[in-house]
């Protein structure tokens, strides 16, 4: 103890416990001065306000921002949707009332307390929820009865609507309930359960921009549930609109000509990298997911081989294929390995080590050069020209014209690809490069794999002159007033590591794949326009892990393409699922769409390109 | 150990405020029942019976703290202290993150809340440290320092997680201990008018939505779809109670169904609306009396220690309780602070017993002179 404490003793200390004393007495009359008037004075007021007139909350749905395409086309729009609630306070005496709800809609009662039984717990002066988006004719009983169905509401909430469904599946996505992790993010710190939100394409990745901000009223409701006044209100912020550059005439002429075929095709502007179609088939119907499916209708897309919920264009890795050779004539010319001139001859086959690396026509090409390599895609020329450049140096030249790595458009799941090096086949196989297996990565097959927006954009690059853009699918955003929040500018990704001549060198290449007469895609040429591209057929070995394989099965075929040949407006880049091969399935789809594109949408003949069988003069 | 239970203090136990315990713990048991069952479509009673085995675990906790000599915990209070600032670090990173903040350990199938504990953790270290500077003229500035560091502490922790109930109420709780002890007059000056020039200067550099956010606190009708909405409802609550209330298990069919937190924030008012003005004073006056036995307890003691430590746990009743209940009369901030007692939480009426513990053990060993 210090000799503090002789000053300090009970004395002082009941000093100063009585001041506190003092300080708690009169905090605690205040507290019941308070209680006497709200219990006592303003009592009867209250005992009112609770019984007959109650104050509840009532929450304005925000209505969700709409998706346009570039010629302002609405594509996900919302449409009301009628939601049946019942509030048990108000409806006793319940057993009766859901009765005769029964026999006014033609709702199964059964159904109706299943709903009940799971609200269990829930305050009796919330709505639960019975049914939702029910239709006109049940909406329209419950209104003409409404003054026997005490207790029974009907409120309305914005759903969406897609208005091409099932086109532009994948690109607009589709909305599911929140789950419990979502609501835990910050992100989602306005929705509660029971809210719709994107889980799939730009509904989505563009979530934080449609979703508007709820609202709400404060009501007083009398004895039945109905609104007397309202005594405040918080305005719902609608979300904002979406304008995709997607031209949404040309996305659904893609999408016919996949019709019935397991594939992608992705069109975009050479001069900005903006999409201007995006087709995955099979595809979807969107506006299911937002009625609700069964299990079963959940099961069968997602057990479904062909795998309709997959976007295709940027989720599906194959192998290149002939198309790769673009890239290889690349490397070869910029390496000094190979030019205009150099010439190698094509017997049908190539002896490398001690295999036989054959050429896709059979009796070989004779004497070719770079030209006509591309043109006729002669797989020989192309081995010699892998022989010496190796795969790493190959590898550095596919990097540059953006394989390997996800192009960084605007959507959700985009798969990167693989670009095979020796230091990563050491890495993931455990086992050292074989020279042998660079004749097959030059000519697009072994370990390549790409994705078709991948090989849109090589097509690009190639067609604008060597100018590599992100590709990007949403051009604008607008508030629901019309305000212009964001637009959005091509982006340069890099330039293509090649001079001008190698560049005239393969566009020669290319326009000679369709407009000689011995290119490979000459059958699809088209009239008064150059188009310039390059076909492929990717060999199926087993599609990916997990997959089943066994059975001989067709190879996929590819075709890329840009039109016209000098400032083009448009590049495109097709795949077909056991397609066979990229002439006769890819190109046509390729060109129908470019035909279409640039003559401004008129409509074709629309020939769906058959799968015809395996032919000698033209493949690749 | 050398005193352990002398005959001695039984004679000198402290009935009355035994008796006082039970009263409120069984108040405060019967409101917590009707306000989980009643009212919703099918009531959900584990609530209510959570409560029960945290009364009963409690009481076990209330005679371990009348035990030992209180002086103990004199000798041990930096031990606590260092143990509860741990305990709110480890929520921190540990604790489960439940709609928006970290406040409860997970420890096998229970939850323990640091902050709680931390309470009593700051006014053992506080008594003990005043106990040793008392004086009559009041503390300097200098004197200040380390109180002021000792409550930073933990107030700091528990605003990370964020609790800034609890906080405010630790703040609180120090102030009050303070005052308590005496601050030297010129000092206290000095502080009020710091004070009074700093809050227009902050207030001058916040953001607009920071003074948004203020505001409404402070006035909660501002915020007719959040806060205005629960107080208007809770003010009906209790209104509608009028002097002998609707009946048990009868209140919550109405108003109350809008309420949120009805077995902890807004508790009293359920039993406002059940039992009318009635019950609600007898809550009121109940409150009352446990803090005026707590300050005469303190005053009966003749060990400093033991004087502030009971005034520090008064204390901490005293602003819980007025806090809350001015709350939900709608004549304060909402903020979270819950009714000691009533409000349903383990390690609330953990905390709550084992104060009135202490409490016991200053009383009943007010005879001792060491």
């Amino acid at each position: 103890m210090t000799d503090y404490l002789d000053n300090v003793d009970s004395e002082w200390f009941s000093q100063r416990l009585s001041a506190v004393m003092g300080l708690v007495v009169v905090a605690f009359v205040v507290l019941g001065a308070r209680l006497i008037y709200l219990q006592a004075i303003e009592g009867r007021e209250y005992r009112r306000l609770s019984e007959s007139n109650s104050i509840r909350l009532r929450t304005v749905d925000a209505p969700r921002g709409l998706i346009y395409d570039a010629k302002d086309r609405l594509m996900a729009d919302n449409r009301p949707s009628y939601n049946l609630s019942v509030i048990v306070k108000d409806a006793q005496p319940l057993l009766k009332t859901i009765k005769k709800l029964s026999a006014y809609t033609g709702i199964d009662a059964t159904e109706l307390w299943d709903r009940l039984e799971k609200a269990k717990g829930t305050r009796a002066y919330k709505p639960v929820l019975l049914k939702s988006d029910i239709d006109r004719d049940v909406l329209a009983a419950i209104e003409v009865n409404g003054w026997d169905l005490p207790g029974i509401e009907v409120t309305v909430s914005p759903r969406r609507d897609y208005i091409f469904s099932p086109s532009s599946a994948h690109i607009l996505g589709y909305m599911g309930e929140i789950g419990l992790e979502d609501l835990k993010n910050q992100l989602f710190a306005d929705c509660k359960t029971g809210d719709f939100i994107g889980k799939y394409g730009i509904e989505r990745s563009r979530e934080h921009w449609l979703r508007g901000k709820r609202g709400g009223q404060q009501v007083e409701v009398n004895a039945t549930g109905q609104i007397v006044r309202v005594l405040n209100t918080v305005e719902a912020i609608p979300g904002q609109n979406v304008i995709l550059s997607i031209d949404q005439s040309l996305q659904q002429t893609a999408e016919q000509l996949l019709e019935g075929l397991a594939g992608a095709a992705v069109a975009v502007d050479p001069s900005t990298g903006f999409i201007l179609a995006m087709a995955s088939s099979p595809s979807f119907d969107q506006n299911a997911f937002i009625s609700g499916m069964s299990h079963e209708q959940w099961n069968t897309l997602v057990s479904d081989p062909r795998h309709p919920l997959e976007n295709k264009a940027i989720q599906a890795e194959y192998p290149p294929a002939s198309t790769y050779k673009i890239i290889s004539a690349a490397a070869g010319l910029e390496e000094g390995i190979i030019d205009e001139n150099t010439s190698y001859k094509c017997p049908g086959f190539l002896k490398f080590g001690n295999r036989t690396y054959r050429c896709w026509k059979k009796w070989g090409h004779g004497e070719v050069d770079i030209i006509k390599a591309l043109s006729e895609s002669c797989d020989v020329y192309f081995y010699k020209v892998g022989q010496e450049l190796g795969v790493d140096r190959l590898a550095w030249y596919a990097r540059a014209f953006g394989l390997g790595e996800p192009t960084g458009v605007d959507l959700n799941h985009e798969a990167g690809g693989l670009v095979p090096t020796a230091h990563w086949k050491k890495k993931q196989l455990g086992t050292s490069w074989q020279k042998g297996e660079t004749l097959s990565v030059v000519i697009g097959q072994g370990f390549n794999l790409a994705t078709p927006l991948q090989m849109a954009m090589v097509a690009s690059a190639v067609g604008n002159g060597g100018t590599r853009y992100r590709p990007k699918i949403v051009k604008t955003i607008r508030t629901a007033g019309g305000k212009i929040v964001y637009e959005s500018t091509p982006e340069v990704s890099g330039r293509l590591p090649i001079g001008k001549k190698t560049l005239s060198i393969i566009r020669q290449g290319l326009f000679n794949a369709v407009n000689d007469r011995h290119g490979t895609a000459w059958r699809s040429r088209l009239d008064g326009v150059a188009m310039c591209g390059k076909t492929g057929t990717a060999q199926v070995v087993g599609r990916r892990e997990g997959e089943e394989s066994g059975e001989p099965i067709k190879d996929h075929a590819w075709f890329v393409a840009y039109a016209p040949q000098n400032e083009p407006k448009i590049a495109v880049a097709v795949i077909v699922e056991h397609g066979e091969h990229g002439s006769t399935t890819a190109a046509p789809i390729a060109a129908e769409m470019i035909r279409f594109y640039l003559s401004g949408g008129k409509p074709g003949k629309n020939q769906k390109p058959e799968l015809s069988p395996a032919s000698t003069l033209q493949g690749d | 150990m050398n005193t352990m239970f002398d005959r001695r203090l039984l004679q000198c136990f402290d009935w009355g405020l035994l008796g006082l315990t039970f009263a409120i713990a069984a108040v405060g048991l019967i409101a917590l029942y009707s306000a989980v069952s009643a009212g919703a479509v099918e009531p959900d009673l584990a609530l209510f019976k959570k409560q029960l085995v945290w009364y009963a675990v409690g009481s076990v906790v209330m005679v371990v703290c009348f035990l030992f000599d209180y002086k103990q915990f004199e000798r041990y209070a930096n031990v606590i202290y260092v143990a509860s600032l741990g305990s709110l670090t480890a929520v921190l990173f540990l604790g489960k993150y439940v709609g928006g903040s970290r406040r409860w350990l997970p420890l096998g199938p229970f939850s323990l809340q640091p902050s709680e504990m931390a309470k009593v953790a700051v006014i053992l270290i506080l008594a003990r440290y005043y106990a040793k500077i008392i004086n009559t003229e009041g503390l300097s500035i200098r004197d200040l320092a380390i109180p002021a560091f000792l409550t930073a502490l933990p107030f700091g922790l528990i605003v990370q997680q964020p609790d800034l109930g609890t906080a405010m109420v630790i703040a609180l709780i120090a102030g009050a201990m303070t005052l308590f002890v005496k601050i030297e007059r010129r000092t206290l000056g000095w502080l009020v008018a710091t004070f009074a020039a700093l809050v227009p200067s902050v207030w001058f550099f916040l953001h607009n939505y920071q003074k948004q956010r203020i505001l409404t606190f402070l006035n909660p009708e501002r915020d007719p779809l959040g806060a205005g909405y629960h107080i208007i409802q809770s003010k009906i609550a209790i209104g509608s109670g009028m002097l002998t209330g609707k009946g048990f298990l009868k209140g919550t069919q109405n108003a109350l169904s809008f309420l949120p937190e009805q077995h902890t924030d807004f508790i009293f008012s359920v039993l406002s609306e059940e039992w009318g003005l009635f019950g609600s004073m007898t809550v009121v006056v109940l409150f009352l009396l446990i803090i005026a036995w707590g300050l005469s307890i303190a005053g009966r003691c003749r060990y400093p220690f033991g004087t502030i430590m009971a005034v520090g746990v008064t204390a901490m009743i005293a602003w819980q309780a007025i806090i809350n209940i001015g709350m939900v009369m709608g004549l304060l901030p909402v903020v979270g602070v819950t009714l000691p007692f009533v409000s349903y939480g383990g390690s609330s009426i953990l905390t709550i017993m084992m104060s009135i513990g202490l409490l016991m053990n200053v009383s009943m060993r007010r005879f001792k002179f060491e």
